[in-house]
């Protein structure tokens, strides 16, 4: 039989959230190369923050992404707290949380059930979704709207929040405010357990990553909008260590940098997340959790839609916990100038760990910036899955092939995952 | 009669700028009966906003091959359904995608119109090319003539 080469690309792709193409070569019974080039948006944006002033960071980088803005408001908000010393009130960091909650939930609900539940139930899209489990997807769009009103309450409007700001916020909602969403958030946690038990019905291929995870911890909570980095390894390190453990390189068959952590390949995202902090769940998520067998670590990307489930009923029960202790703070924000010239800040965004660095002049404008979104960060994982789903699976045809490919990418929810309907396959030496 | 006027888009990207730039040059020229939003287009949004309107005109960007920018298409639901393949959209979920999902789930107004704007520049920043700039005023009369306003003089 001859020699037999194909290759499947992935076209470059003119969205807001970003920019992806993903190669994979295949010669002679193995996958000869996968490149995957996406999320390169945030390179421009270190290079137009300089020379910014410290407060502005958070409008701006929120403008990465339209799908998790808060993620990057929040870690730019603690890179520069911490160069700023200031020290929040607990009222005003419940809300930051709150306010992450929103976005968790708004986001991987957007993931489920409108881009990662077909695929399960070899549906092209969710109006054919909605053809088949009307009530399934009214679930989902009850769930996304009470993400949104979170977002709304909080961060004055549900894409692009204007109301955060160095410090706190610019404005408070007062205790009704919040308690008017309870009863929304109440009936979007019957939904989110209704979630947890229909995704967990879908038929998972029996894949296991061996990749080290790495997520945020906090000693009291599950961790969103702050914490410890801890790996799967036993790193435990603080932002501003982080950068001696993750050195981006240059690979030889791609243009993008690739991450690894003390030179290794690792994971960020629900599955990091889970895995490292799952006893930290507790409630209804740990319930649900338990009642549809997850155990206390996921390691298969296939079912990170269990997991993100799980999450989303965390997130709606957090958000009516946080709502029902809170008490409207005395000030909405506390200020100060960058003190430290340097000031390093993480949160776990919706698709994994979110890391900023600035670096700032004696007036508080900023000199440099760093922002290492997860996506990049998960790139070689990726990729690895990528060249492993592809050569178990050579048998198969073209089109059933291209659609495991874009199965596998869409696992790890990367920013271009709407995309990837537009993977193209074609094949040479026949 | 209820109608919505949701102008869709991204003031970031140039061009893609005119359907919130009509909105809200539309907004004070309308009485209260007529709610004029900007959005990005997240699919739960629209359902929720024009779910049960009379009447909801949508004004979004288009790229077309050729492309002549400030041109204006008027079409209906079936027409955008039929010529997706040759449209851009900026949105996560194209508002074709928002508005079959809104008959599956009987989230629909009663009439829709699209008016769709041809643009030409989708780079990074404010402010619209000079050829969809100088459409603005009559993509805001076409509005004003679909919700039966009295359309404005154009100067």
């Amino acid at each position: 039989m001859a020699p037999r080469s194909r290759e499947l690309v992935v076209r470059a792709l003119a969205r807001v959230e970003g920019e992806g193409r993903v190669d994979v070569t295949v010669r002679e019974g193995r996958a000869e190369r996968v490149e995957l080039n996406i999320y390169e948006p945030p390179r421009f944006f270190e290079s137009f923050l300089r020379g910014r002033h410290f407060l502005e960071p958070p409008d701006i980088t929120s403008r990465i992404c339209g799908i998790c803005p808060v993620a990057y408001q929040v870690s730019a908000c603690n890179a520069i707290e911490q160069a700023c010393e200031l020290e929040l009130d607990g009222a005003v960091m419940d809300l930051r949380r709150l306010l992450y909650c929103g976005e968790w939930i708004a986001s991987h609900v957007l993931h489920i059930y409108f881009l990662h539940a077909p695929d399960f139930l070899g549906l092209p899209d969710t109006v054919a979704l909605a053809q088949r489990e009307r009530q399934a997807v009214e679930r989902g769009l009850a769930l996304k709207k009470a993400g949104n009103a979170i977002l709304d309450a909080i961060g004055g409007r549900p894409i692009h929040p204007v109301n955060v700001r160095i410090g706190g916020f610019y404005r408070v909602p007062t205790k009704a405010e919040l308690v008017s969403l309870s009863d929304q958030l109440r009936s979007a946690l019957d939904h989110a357990v209704a979630t947890v038990e229909w995704v967990s019905s879908f038929a998972f291929p029996n894949v296991e990553l061996e990749h080290d995870l790495l997520a945020l911890h906090h000693d009291s909570r599950y961790a969103i909008e702050d914490g410890e980095i801890w790996s799967s390894t036993g790193l435990h390190c603080t932002a501003d260590e982080f950068p001696d453990h993750m050195v981006e390189h240059q690979v030889p068959y791609s243009t993008a940098l690739h991450a690894e952590l003390d030179g290794r390949r690792y994971l960020t995202g629900p599955l990091a997340r889970y895995s490292l902090n799952s006893c930290q769940l507790g409630g209804a998520a740990a319930d649900a959790a338990a009642a549809v067998g997850l155990g206390g670590q996921c390691r298969n990307p296939f079912r990170s839609i269990v997991v993100r489930a799980v999450e989303v009923v965390y997130a709606v029960e957090e958000a009516l916990r946080i709502i029902d202790r809170y008490q409207r703070p005395a000030r909405p924000f506390t200020a100060g100038p960058p003190i430290r010239t340097v000031g390093h800040g993480v949160s776990e965004a919706p698709r994994g760990l979110l890391y900023h660095r600035y670096e700032f002049d004696p007036t508080g404008l900023i000199r440099a910036a760093t922002i290492i979104p997860p996506t990049s960060q998960n790139q070689a994982a990726i990729e690895h899955d990528l060249r492993r789903t592809v050569d178990a699976n050579l048998t198969l045809a073209d089109n059933e092939l291209t659609a495991l490919c874009e199965r596998t990418i869409r696992n790890y929810d990367p920013c271009i995952s709407c995309a990837t309907h537009f993977l193209t396959l074609t094949i040479d030496g026949r | 009669m209820t109608i919505v006027v949701i102008g869709l888009g991204n003031d970031l990207r140039r061009d893609d700028g005119i359907g919130p730039t009509v909105a809200r040059a539309v907004a004070p020229k309308v009485g209260p009966d007529v709610q004029t939003v900007a959005s990005g287009g997240d699919p739960v949004a629209l359902l929720e906003l024009w779910a049960g309107a009379d009447l909801t005109v949508i004004v979004d960007a288009v790229i077309c091959d050729p492309p002549r920018p400030g041109v204006v298409h008027r079409l209906t639901p079936a027409e955008l359904d039929a010529m997706r393949a040759g449209m851009f959209s900026t949105h996560g979920i194209s508002l074709n995608d928002a508005v079959r999902l809104g008959a599956v789930l009987d989230r629909l107004p009663r009439r829709m119109v699209i008016l769709a704007v041809e643009i030409a520049d989708l780079d990074d920043g404010r402010g619209l090319s000079p050829a969809v700039g100088r459409a603005v005023d009559a993509v805001v009369s076409a509005v004003l003539s679909e919700i039966g306003a009295p359309s404005e003089r154009v100067v």
